[in-house]
């Protein structure tokens, strides 16, 4: 195969249209800004999420930022994408990076990149370890309702990923170790479950419900009496009493921990919503993928968090050349009828099909704009290989930067 | 050259006995891979001959509704579309179900336990809310308890309607083994007690022949080892494994001498130019150098999709394919896919 140098680039981007075009995305100056301090990757699940968290970090360091890559997903991937075998709770250092060419940088300094994956249990035990004394953090530790909470509640990942961001983040501010953190979102339902985790532990913390179970703990609750006996032989028919009761001893030995855990969150929260904090939203360029990422866009704008903007992944690259889908189409079953034999007709099918998907793709590219038309986009082809290793990423930084 | 022929066609013939005895088709795959639509395709190719086929979708995205372009679901079954005819020219219809687990909730509370006005009560305690978003796998056991009423139901259920197959769009791979498999975990919570008899019913159903995993993937690197991920991790928790549905794979439009010809950059140009010309194409030097730079691009990435095509392979599970359509999945589109799959013996 020839070097890639030696190949003529693909454009992607609008058509020959004039419909509305985003701003572009300067990548490289979110990146290279000081005031960066924190990049959100978030969008629906298959968009190239974390492979586009660990390009941007692993460019960010080869220009001189000291970053952390902090990602969520327990498959593998980005472990495997970044040629480390195992990831766990604790930054890692990445090894192989290098200054780019020509750079001035001194090859002593050579450039720091971490990474790490979330353990979202071990980072549930260590926030209790943490906050209880040894005897306690035990008994919640045992707790069959903990464990259960702990491993399966939906929003527990999204939750540990803000509780290991923001203590991230207070490590960084105290010893300087990162003045750039790159976070992957999980992989949620929808990409909006990352925003609503510590609203979601917030309500779980202040609801009713919980208040309901600690009511003996607490003295009377008169006013719910009524209503109180219907709820707890419900719960008791349905669940069985033993639940109930792990649920109760779970509450109460977890009451004390709910202050830090609130207080937390919400610093997390503030935190995402400051000026050092960029999020990127990506897509790929399907509806579900761009209808996602629009409703992340005005709950950002809602929540008053900062938009850096869009990157929309997987792009189908077409070449500038007018020749259009039914023209070619046309032309293949011409060539078909004087029955030749060579490869043109298949040559002229395949630019058809690729012509298809690129004014699709534009199309919906074009509507998210209408709608959103102050979000700055950078659009990226989809790459003909899978990413496997640092050149891979570098690669893909490349793209992102618009190169 | 990884490619050939008889690597590429899927495995053709009668599969369809391998389905017969499968009651409840159950549709995940990675994010990004189309799960949801090939949910969709399945149902329609299931739907011949006067059978009825329920779709399910359990994640609130709305995505039925979407697809087949009607109004959205509420919880309550509709008839959505015809099925695609079988060869006698007879359809079946598809029905649709949009579960929530706030509503699923509320129809087990006054189904099983005649509580219907004891939800209102819950609610107002914020029990419901607990219950279906933070109560470790209740929402998931609300969801798959659902799916289950649909699927079991028989003649004494009267008024409500039978089905001969139930397709769960079920949760992404990442998620799927707890989501069916979290009822064992209620169940070991709940250590006795009704919802305990109900998880374990439950489990039963998803264990047994009745019930079959389909996993959606793309020819590509990632999808094809989370496919071979979630078979090794269903498995390990006794649900069964169905098909692999390879979706969105590109056209075929070059031979394999083309192909390996556009690899190494030896097709031939001024060929090229000649049989333009011919077709009354107006081609200058630059188009055919764009027209073999596609090809090249084409021909990595389906030398790239050869090698997951036999990565699928060493699954060894009943394989189909679908195409990538270029225009988009409209309801047409899923009636395409659906013969397609049809045509591969499901």
């Amino acid at each position: 195969m020839t070097p890639q140098g030696d190949r003529r680039r693909l454009r992607v981007g609008p058509l020959a249209s004039t419909a509305r075009q985003a701003p572009p995305l300067d990548v490289d100056e979110l990146l290279d800004d000081p005031d960066t301090r924190i990049i959100v990757c978030c969008g629906s699940g298959g968009v190239g999420k974390t492979t586009t968290s660990a390009a941007l970090a692993l460019r960010a360091a080869e220009r001189g930022r000291h970053v952390v890559v902090l990602t969520i997903d327990p498959a593998r991937r980005l472990a495997q994408s970044m040629g480390i075998e195992v990831l766990d709770n604790t930054p890692r250092p990445v090894p192989g990076l290098t200054w780019p060419k020509g750079s001035r940088k001194r090859p002593v300094d050579a450039p720091r990149m971490d990474a790490m994956m979330l353990d979202m249990k071990r980072t549930f035990d260590e926030v209790v370890e943490s906050q209880a004394n040894p005897e306690k953090a035990q008994q919640i530790l045992d707790n069959p309702f903990y464990q259960a909470l702990s491993s399966s509640f939906a929003g527990t990942q999204e939750y540990m990923a803000m509780e290991k961001l923001g203590q991230i983040s207070r490590d960084a501010e105290r010893d300087g170790s990162y003045d750039l953190i790159v976070v992957d979102t999980p992989p949620s339902r929808s990409a909006l479950d990352f925003l609503d985790a510590p609203e979601r532990l917030s309500s779980f913390l202040d609801g009713r419900f919980i208040r309901l179970l600690l009511a003996p703990a607490r003295g009377p609750a008169r006013m719910m009496t009524a209503g109180l006996g219907v709820v707890t032989s419900t719960l008791t028919k349905v669940l069985g009493a033993q639940v109930l009761q792990d649920m109760q001893t779970f509450v109460a030995a977890f009451d004390t921990l709910f202050g830090g855990f609130r207080q937390r969150a919400q610093q997390t929260y503030r935190l995402l919503q400051s000026e050092g904090t960029a999020f990127l939203v990506i897509a790929a360029p399907e509806p579900d993928a761009l209808r996602e990422a629009a409703y992340f866009v005005e709950r950002l704008g809602e929540d008053q968090m900062p938009l850096a903007g869009l990157v929309v992944n997987r792009a189908t690259a077409t070449s500038p050349e007018d020749l259009d889908a039914e023209e070619a189409l046309a032309a293949a079953t011409r060539l078909d009828r004087k029955r030749s034999r060579s490869a043109t007709a298949g040559l002229l099918r395949l630019h058809a099909d690729r012509m298809r998907l690129a004014e699709r793709e534009a199309r919906l590219r074009e509507r998210f704009t209408a709608a959103h038309p102050e979000v700055p986009t950078v659009v990226v082809p989809a790459l003909s290989t899978d990413v496997h290793d640092l050149d891979g990423l570098r690669e893909v930084g490349t793209l992102l930067a618009g190169g | 050259m990884a490619t050939s022929a008889a690597g590429r066609a899927p495995q053709r013939g009668p599969q369809d006995d391998r389905w017969a005895e499968v009651r409840l088709h159950v549709v995940t795959g990675k994010g990004g891979t189309g799960k949801s639509t090939v949910a969709a395709a399945l149902a329609l190719a299931l739907a011949s001959h006067g059978r009825r086929v329920l779709l399910c979708e359990v994640e609130g995205r709305q995505g039925i509704a979407r697809m087949f372009d009607v109004d959205p679901l509420p919880y309550a079954e509709r008839r959505i579309a015809t099925g695609l005819a079988g060869a006698d020219g007879r359809a079946g219809a598809v029905h649709a179900l949009h579960i929530d687990p706030e509503s699923a909730l509320m129809e087990y509370l006054s189904m099983y336990y005649k509580l219907g006005r004891a939800g209102r009560v819950l609610d107002r305690f914020g029990v419901v809310e607990f219950a279906t978003t933070i109560a470790p796998g209740v929402r998931d056991v609300l969801l798959t308890g659902k799916v289950y009423e649909a699927v079991k139901r028989n003649s004494r259920n009267r008024g409500a309607t039978q089905y001969d197959a139930v397709v769960l769009d079920a949760p992404p791979t990442g998620r799927i083994v707890q989501f069916l498999g979290v009822n064992t975990e209620l169940a070991g919570l709940a250590r006795m007690g009704p919802i305990k008899h109900q998880a374990d019913s439950v489990m039963t159903l998803l264990r047994s022949p009745r019930t079959a995993v389909h996993l959606v993937t793309l020819l590509e690197e990632m999808p094809v080892q989370e496919t071979a991920d979630a078979i090794e991790e269903l498995r390990a928790a006794e649900l069964p494994v169905g098909a692999v549905m390879v979706n969105q794979v590109r056209p075929d439009e070059l031979d394999d001498t083309s192909l390996a010809d556009a690899l190494a950059g030896r097709l031939d140009g001024p060929r090229i130019a000649a049989d333009l010309a011919a077709a009354g194409v107006e081609a200058g030097d630059t188009l055919v150098a764009e027209l073999t730079e596609e090809a090249r691009d084409h021909a990595e990435r389906r030398a790239l999709e050869d090698e997951q095509r036999s990565r699928v392979a060493a699954l060894d599970r009943p394989t189909y394919e679908l195409p990538r359509l270029a225009g988009g999945v409209d309801l047409g589109g899923l009636y395409e896919l659906a013969a397609r799959l049809r045509e591969q013996g499901m």
